[in-house]
């Protein structure tokens, strides 16, 4: 017989932290992490921020060292493709060949941006960034670029279009919905977000799409919209969303639907294998339907599900159930916007603060009750509101966040010593 | 280099050399030092890698920014007078002896 193992597939950051978490925890099997790219584990959020901007060549994206994974025995192995499960067997099959036994599975397979399919995509100079490597790529040709065409208006694409505009490019977002980050916050912030484009000198194009590329020795040179007109682009990047890494979970038979389906201990429907991170649809109680199955694409979840996957390791039958705040955060031109909660789906929101300023939150709710609160340059009340929507109890309804006066902070600072 | 001393609530005293360029948040998690989370991964979002000085140790800390007065505003475990973000002390000789106490709970 030999040693209890646990097989982490993907490295990224819901696939690395679980694998330190296993041990922080006291697993004492053997844990094998399974990455593809040949980079020691990173974080993401930087590649679309300081990564791209002036100065990004300097900018160390590693989660931990190197030498983290083999002092605390995880078997990190880099650049191996795993290629299907035998759920029977208890083995993972790697696209090497290499089959590895294990006692419990994780998938932590990410996501892969959609890619855009419009004639002329496939042209030098329209890219997609996901992995370091598409950040490196994608910033030697922001370098010495003229005209950058952004298409899709949501967190990747606002920040790609804020780095760029620090290297001085010509910046055009191009969004098909009819605000910025429509899928992601309330129509106040999108506005905000919208002027701030413009002021920062971004060509803000809304319900428009992009119907070609056209190029010049294969080498992008412009991107027609609706409509026929056409927008100079020597680099084109599209955030257009991203698509599920379901593909080996499916083949070996487990529950698929936009995301590879877990229980509230992470558990897909082999209770030998878990999945986290981008890639699991998970039942949450945050957000519009209670307990409905979502999705989320954020560090805070690829985090949080890690610990919890490796709790539902080490002690399955004890643990609680996964029920973390959902929050997200992004930064543009140094404004930073943060998300606690599930906004989706609000059909009340209360603004609070002075939005002309660029200081303000949008509390967001259905009928009374709090969906979540979208703050710019109001991190107190990001900070103590992921607090209260943590907490099964608390006060905050439309009419009581539009009471005059009403100051988080202040009642905070009352409410606690000195 | 900086000798940290992080106290868990338990009793577990974990001493450390940490050094440059790090902070006394990456310093807890390289060396596995468990009451420490900073998801964000030390951008002052998150308030998740709170700490409690030992005012008692003799190093002077660097003056709170607004952005880290604000995110302790939501920390798991009450903000206290001695409540700062680790992610935001960045290790130099000067933090040589910190003490520091981790809270109950970070989330």
């Amino acid at each position: 017989m030999g040693r209890p193992t646990v097989v982490v597939v993907g490295a990224g950051q819901a696939g690395a932290e679980a694998a330190v978490a296993l041990r922080a925890q006291g697993y004492g099997g053997r844990v094998v992490l399974v990455g593809e790219e040949s980079e020691t584990p990173y974080q993401r959020p930087p590649l679309s921020k300081e990564l791209l901007a002036a100065g990004g060549e300097r900018v160390d994206c590693a989660l931990y060292p190197a030498s983290h994974y083999p002092d605390r025995d995880i078997e990190l192995l880099s650049g191996e493709r795993a290629e299907g499960i035998d759920r029977e067997g208890r083995t993972l099959l790697l696209a090497s060949g290499r089959e590895l036994p294990y006692d419990a599975l994780v998938l932590a397979t990410g996501a892969r941006p959609r890619a855009l399919t419009v004639p002329g995509a496939g042209l030098a100079g329209v890219h997609t960034l996901r992995t370091l490597s598409d950040a490196r790529d994608l910033r030697s040709r922001l370098y010495g670029a003229r005209d950058l065409v952004v298409v899709g208006g949501g967190f990747i694409g606002l920040e790609v279009a804020s780095a760029a505009r620090t290297l001085g490019l010509d910046v055009a977002v191009v969004e098909v919905r009819d605000r910025l980050m429509g899928r992601s916050v309330s129509e106040p912030v999108s506005r905000h977000l919208a002027e701030l484009h413009r002021r920062n000198g971004v060509r803000v194009l809304l319900a428009r799409e992009v119907t070609a590329v056209h190029g010049e020795e294969r080498r992008v040179r412009e991107v027609e919209l609706d409509g026929g007109e056409r927008i100079a682009a020597d680099v084109v990047v599209a955030g257009i969303g991203a698509v599920p890494n379901t593909e080996i979970a499916a083949r070996a038979g487990l529950a698929v639907d936009d995301g590879i389906l877990v229980d509230a201990r992470l558990r897909t429907s082999d209770p030998a294998v878990l999945a986290i991170g981008d890639c699991a649809r998970f039942p949450s109680r945050h957000g519009l339907g209670r307990h409905a199955p979502v999705r989320l694409e954020s560090v805070q979840n690829a985090a949080d599900q890690a610990r919890a996957a490796a709790t539902t390791v080490c002690d399955p039958e004890g643990g609680a159930d996964y029920d973390a705040v959902p929050w997200f955060w992004t930064h543009q031109y140094g404004v930073r916007l943060q998300i606690a909660g599930l906004t989706a789906g609000h059909d009340r929101t209360v603004t609070v603060g002075d939005p002309a300023g660029g200081r303000f939150s949008v509390f967001c709710f259905r009928g009374e009750r709090l969906l979540g609160v979208e703050s710019v340059g109001r991190p107190a009340d990001h900070a103590i509101t992921r607090r209260l929507l943590a907490g099964s109890r608390h006060s905050l309804t439309p009419e009581s966040v539009a009471a005059p006066g009403f100051d988080l902070k202040q009642q905070q600072l009352q409410s606690q010593p000195a | 280099m900086a000798k940290i001393t992080y106290r868990h609530p338990r009793g577990t005293v974990t001493v450390v050399d940490v050094p440059a360029p790090n902070t006394v948040m990456r310093g807890a998690k390289l060396n596995d030092i468990d009451g420490i989370e900073a998801q964000c991964g030390g951008s002052a979002q998150c308030g998740t890698c709170h700490v409690y000085v030992d005012e008692d140790c003799g190093v002077v800390l660097p003056e709170m920014h607004e952005v880290e007065d604000d995110v302790l505003y939501g920390t798991a475990s009450p903000r206290r007078a001695n409540s700062r973000l680790s992610c935001q002390l960045p290790v130099s000789d000067a933090l040589d002896g910190l003490v520091v106490d981790l809270p109950q709970a970070q989330s």
